[in-house]
């Protein structure tokens, strides 16, 4: 079990110097993933103030460390392809605080890049795993699917109507959001709940406005000492507290489909960072679909089993709202490669030195960034903190 | 232009071959723990009930395909080009009478949720492949 104790001596150890994106997001047939990868390495380092030839350090997921290090150019001496689904970036943050207190390394780099929309590739499939075996074969396939079928169990056991409106006010309360990021897909297209309700079915109980974009993007982070964090270009953020794991891998073995692994990571990461939920001034949490958002409310502790609907009811999650959520319009609105987990501390980061734009929070000084992988799988959770 | 991208199939493994040989004689096959009597799908050469017994602590057992429904969902837009003739269709977790979840597609019924109750009585249907294949899938008892 995780020592709460020696984690909570690693709190702050390590501070997030630079973040950023790869040049275009959305539809960008003309680059390949590996381009997003280093555009989004480039300038993040630029923020940072770094250089690649800094860099000592390479986590990724999805891709290799070996191809990405490679098309880089660079030589890490340390080595991360932990790959547990669009959450395994958050993880990446965790895992290179220890490293980096640890002594492994002291410029670490976090990178994301994915043409969920326009890749050349074809996603490679191994026939012989237990998924492909005995949910590939009824059409089981995909995210939508197995996460419809857990938003259903949630609907029997909390009220049918009411994760319908709940689901609801995440998609239009998002989209506000993203009308204020200029970088978002749906930057310039408003939402209503009539447009929400009217939106065709993908996987019934969703319909197309629960389901998050798919497009082609990147993004990367860099972490340091605190020691050099203090030459950051343009400041720092602290990483204070973290959890992770996962409990299945195919949806049919997840043990309670109306509760993912943040019940552990969420806990875990404000204990670690010793602060307590009503201390939070910014939930990124990883919006696959609306009702990853209610579930992932519900197990980080923002409020109970059953409870999300009424928490986010009246566009308490909107810009102006009480409870800002996904200020850059999330995986729904802004945009959503297919592992979209880093953009949750990208976004973090930002609101945190104060440089978020339009939709820049009056006060925000504690952040929580939250990411869920694979089939409601896996999760990883960071406490993040301005300095 | 026809779709003609076949489904995924199924490739058995060393310790799934009984099962999926099971169903090409329209016979459920499960395993289950010998010291705690839990049963356990898919199947594994580890009973995850009790690791300790090890591959002995696994006996298999001819069971009903009794089930209810544990959740579903109808499902519009094909997740693979293999379903696009499909949509479109029902895929279900269920509960089978041993207290295992099973992942399959309900048929004969049309898909709409007012057909679709959680909860409700279900029975197998063996539906044979040409390529030699058998999937389990359920329909209303």
């Amino acid at each position: 079990m995780p020592n709460i104790q020696k984690l909570k001596n690693l709190s702050g150890q390590a501070h997030i110097v630079g973040v950023g994106e790869s040049n275009k997001l959305g539809k960008v047939p003309e680059k390949s993933p590996l381009t997003h990868h280093s555009e989004a390495a480039i300038n993040a380092l630029n923020d940072a103030g770094l250089q690649l030839s800094d860099v000592d350090a390479l986590f990724t997921a999805g891709w290799s460390t070996l191809d990405v290090a490679e098309y880089l150019g660079i030589q890490p001496r340390y080595t991360d392809s932990t790959s547990v689904g669009g959450s395994s970036f958050v993880i990446h943050v965790a895992h290179a605080l220890a490293a980096i207190a640890a002594g492994y390394c002291e410029v670490a780099l976090i990178t994301h890049g994915q043409s969920g929309r326009s890749d050349r590739s074809p996603i490679p499939r191994n026939p012989g795993t237990p998924m492909a075996q005995f949910e590939a074969p009824y059409g089981i396939l995909g995210p939508p699917v197995s996460y419809a079928m857990a938003a259903r169990r949630y609907m029997h056991q909390y009220g049918e109507d009411r994760t319908r409106q709940a689901m609801a006010e995440i998609a239009v309360s998002t989209r506000k959001w993203a009308n204020l990021n200029p970088m978002a897909y749906f930057y310039d297209k408003e939402t209503t709940f009539d447009d929400y309700h009217d939106s065709r079915w993908v996987a019934w109980p969703f319909h197309l406005l629960d389901c998050c974009l798919v497009t082609d993007a990147g993004a990367a982070i860099v972490i340091t000492t605190p020691e050099r964090a203090r030459d950051a270009k343009n400041g720092s953020v602290k990483i204070l507290g973290a959890g992770e794991g996962h409990d299945h891998s195919g949806i049919s073995q997840m043990p309670d489909l109306t509760s993912a692994f943040g019940r552990y990571t969420g806990p875990q990461a404000l204990e670690m960072a010793g602060v307590t939920h009503s201390d939070i001034d910014l939930a990124m949490v990883y919006d696959s679909f609306t009702y990853t958002v209610l579930v992932s409310l519900e197990n980080l502790g923002f409020c109970g089993p059953g409870e999300g609907p009424d928490f986010v009811a009246d566009q308490r999650t909107a810009p102006a709202g009480d409870f800002p959520l996904n200020t850059n319009g999330g995986g729904l609105s802004y945009t959503h490669p297919g592992m979209y987990g880093i953009f949750t501390v990208v976004e973090a980061a930002r609101q945190l030195r104060g440089q978020a734009g339009e939709r820049q929070l009056d006060n925000c000084d504690l952040a929580v960034a939250h990411g869920t992988g694979g089939l409601l799988s896996s999760t990883g959770t960071v406490v993040l903190g301005a300095n | 232009m026809t779709n003609t991208t076949p489904k995924p199939q199924p490739l058995p493994q060393p310790e799934t071959d009984r099962y999926w040989d099971g169903l090409k004689n329209e016979e459920i096959w499960l395993q289950r723990s010998k010291t705690t009597g839990k049963y356990q799908f898919y199947p594994r050469e580890i009973s995850i009930h009790d690791p300790a017994s090890g591959a002995e602590g696994i006996e298999w057992v001819k069971v009903s395909g009794n089930a209810e429904l544990f959740t579903f969902a109808i499902v519009h837009i094909a997740p693979h080009m293999g379903f696009v003739g499909d949509v479109p269709y029902i895929t279900a977790l269920v509960q089978l009478e041993e207290d295992v979840i099973v992942p399959t597609n309900i048929v004969g019924v049309d898909p709409e949720p007012e057909n679709l109750q959680i909860g409700m009585a279900l029975k197998p249907v063996f539906e044979h492949h040409e390529d030699g294949q058998t999937l389990l899938k359920f329909e209303p008892a």
